[in-house]
């Protein structure tokens, strides 16, 4: 799903540096990447996304490679190709539930709004336990309820790939195991694959395999 | 472009308050200044239409814009007073014809005038409702009156005294309204007419009371002697005139010296006006003016008091609009986290642009139709405005 081959980038400010040789991910693969705090986990992410642009390097998601694609044709690649799950949520205040399920699908013309997507949402939203909610002020979710529409969001472009940045960061142990089964589940019912970065040491069993930025960074120290 | 306006919605909707401040701010800058030119149009209008119409005004020596502005809007400032004599040395010239004006008194916050029935052929005044004052005691009331105080012909109303503490004035007269004058759209809306006398009436001027020559009752006379009764305080005025005790209403001394506050003069061509003019020049107690002129004069100050206010304005409204990014900038500011959010899921720069001035474009629209909608009331009103604040 994601072959990474000789990818460099740096920040201008803070002489951060990151360069990872090569970094394969197998379709339908729930990955972790765990490192310390500025390793470059959320970089890592934002290349593979498309969000920012390697110094070299390349960047392949699925047929697509990234690192080729304009301005333009990321922005669109992105939307209809990767759901993204925050540690903060995300979710904006102003809109209720439904809208912000829904709100890739205004900010884009790469995504079609249609009742069928509506129908969708409100599916996407009976499986997360929060179809009562719908109606409802994202303000006034438990951080639980939140991450679930945040997950609904991003699985509603039917995405190949979810790149989940900390996204159990926010919730307590109880919510912490219900969040990721949930996220697990969805990912695996839409064939999906799973790139999460993670602190939380006590979920690494759950995953498929295990990336250590701090090997990382001593490989590309060498 | 419907999502965007959509989430602007939104947006907006959900900080209620401070949109509704911002479009409350914009309205008000965009409303005060058309506002205050809607209603400066209307009463150069107004003045102008009026005082072009009164070809020459004659009164007392003294502020030419109070004997105007009493003559022509029923001001509450009273000019010196002339007598009279006036109306006859008028009539005498056989240049112009007078149509006397004594308006000095109120009745209910509405001022009464005192004139004759020419006026109301000359300001073409149509009664809708009754017919013209024939009687002492009688008026015909402005629209406005009748539709404020809800009197209609049969009603009566009473005049009010000069000042609260008017111990020794007279008492109040009732004054019978016979008719009630179609909108004229001027000050004449807001008049009560009454004949000349039943003016002098209000004053005490002219009074009528029990024939002191007939009574009986030894306590209402003080003394007689030739001719002369010398009557009590007890002896009864009368405070409305009717039918029965119209007769006793009498004048002492020469009518001839009775006040009145103004002269509309009506010279019969322009030859007669000059010449007219000419005779009032070196007048010690008299000055004849053209009400236009006059108008015009107050008309140029008010003008130059707009071009300052103007000012005042443009730096206030410059200070607003200054404000106004200010919010905005501080918004964009607070909404970094959801606009790079919105990045990251897939949303392009232009698209936050569009969002963003959507929710602008909306505010701004909004305080447009505000701003349409208070014009509109204020343009309708502006007649009734200029003439209850203005006038």
């Amino acid at each position: 799903m994601i072959d990474i081959q000789a990818l460099e980038f740096k920040y201008d400010i803070g002489g951060f540096h990151l360069a990872i040789p090569e970094l394969f991910i197998a379709p339908g693969e729930r990955l972790a990447v765990i490192g310390p705090s500025g390793s470059g986990k959320t970089t890592l992410l934002n290349l593979i996304a498309g969000i920012i642009q390697p110094l070299a390097g390349r960047v392949q998601v699925g047929d697509v490679e990234v690192t080729g694609l304009s301005d333009a044709a990321r922005r669109d690649f992105r939307v209809s190709t990767i759901g993204f799950v925050f540690q903060d949520f995300e979710l904006l205040e102003y809109l209720n539930v439904m809208d912000n399920i829904l709100h890739p699908y205004r900010i884009s013309t790469a995504l079609k709004l249609t009742p069928q997507v509506r129908g969708r949402a409100r599916e996407l939203a009976a499986q997360m336990g929060i179809s009562d909610k719908l109606g409802r002020s994202a303000r006034d979710l438990s951080q639980g309820e939140k991450q679930r529409a945040a997950i609904c969001r991003a699985l509603l472009p039917d995405p190949d790939l979810i790149l989940a940045d900390e996204a159990t960061g926010n919730l307590d142990p109880l919510n912490k195991g219900h969040i990721l089964d949930l996220l697990f589940e969805s990912v695996a019912a839409h064939n999906a694959t799973l790139l999460a970065v993670t602190h939380d040491h006590e979920l690494l069993p759950r995953f498929d395999r295990v990336v250590d930025f701090a090997d990382f960074r001593r490989e590309t120290a060498v | 472009m419907m999502e965007s306006l959509y989430i602007a919605w939104k947006y907006l909707l959900f900080y209620r308050w401070r949109s509704a401040t911002l479009m409350a701010a914009i309205t008000l800058i965009a409303v005060l200044p058309l506002a205050l030119q809607l209603l400066l149009n209307e009463s150069e209008r107004q003045l102008l239409s009026r005082a072009a119409s009164t070809p020459l005004m004659l009164g007392a020596k003294g502020s030419s814009l109070d004997l105007v502005l009493n003559s022509l809007y029923f001001d509450d400032e009273v000019p010196e007073l002339i007598s009279m004599q006036a109306d006859e040395a008028v009539i005498d010239t056989g240049l112009a014809a007078p149509i006397p004006i004594y308006a000095r008194f109120q009745a209910r916050g509405f001022p009464i005038v005192g004139t004759t029935l020419d006026y109301f052929d000359f300001r073409k005044l149509q009664v809708a409702q009754g017919r013209p004052m024939a009687m002492l005691g009688e008026s015909v009331i402005g629209s406005a009156v009748a539709q404020q105080l809800g009197l209609a012909p049969g009603d009566s109303l009473l005049s009010s005294p000069e000042t609260l503490f008017d111990l020794a004035g007279v008492y109040p007269l009732k004054m019978k309204v016979v008719g009630v004058l179609a909108p004229s759209h001027s000050a004449d809306d807001q008049a009560v007419f009454v004949d000349i006398k039943s003016a002098w009436v209000v004053q005490g001027l002219l009074h009528g009371h029990q024939d002191v020559t007939q009574i009986q009752d030894p306590s209402l006379v003080m003394g007689r002697s030739d001719g002369n009764v010398v009557a009590t305080a007890k002896l009864v005025q009368f405070t409305e005139i009717t039918a029965a005790n119209v007769d006793t209403f009498h004048l002492h001394g020469d009518p001839s010296i009775y006040p009145l506050t103004a002269l509309i003069v009506l010279p019969h061509d322009a030859k007669s006006a000059a010449l007219l003019r000419g005779r009032y020049l070196e007048s010690p107690s008299y000055q004849i003016v053209r009400p236009e002129e006059v108008v015009d004069g107050l008309l140029q100050n008010i003008f130059r008091i707009k071009r300052v206010l103007d000012g005042v304005i443009l730096i206030v409204a410059s200070a607003t609009v200054l404000v106004i990014l200010l919010v905005f900038a501080l918004s964009l500011r607070l909404r970094q986290r959801e606009i790079n959010t919105i990045f990251k899921l897939g949303c392009s720069r232009l698209t936050i642009s569009r969002l963003i001035g959507a929710e602008i474009g909306m505010i701004v629209i909004v305080s447009s139709l505000l701003c349409t909608v208070v014009l509109t009331v204020v343009d309708a009103q502006s007649a009734e405005i200029v003439r209850r604040m203005i006038l």
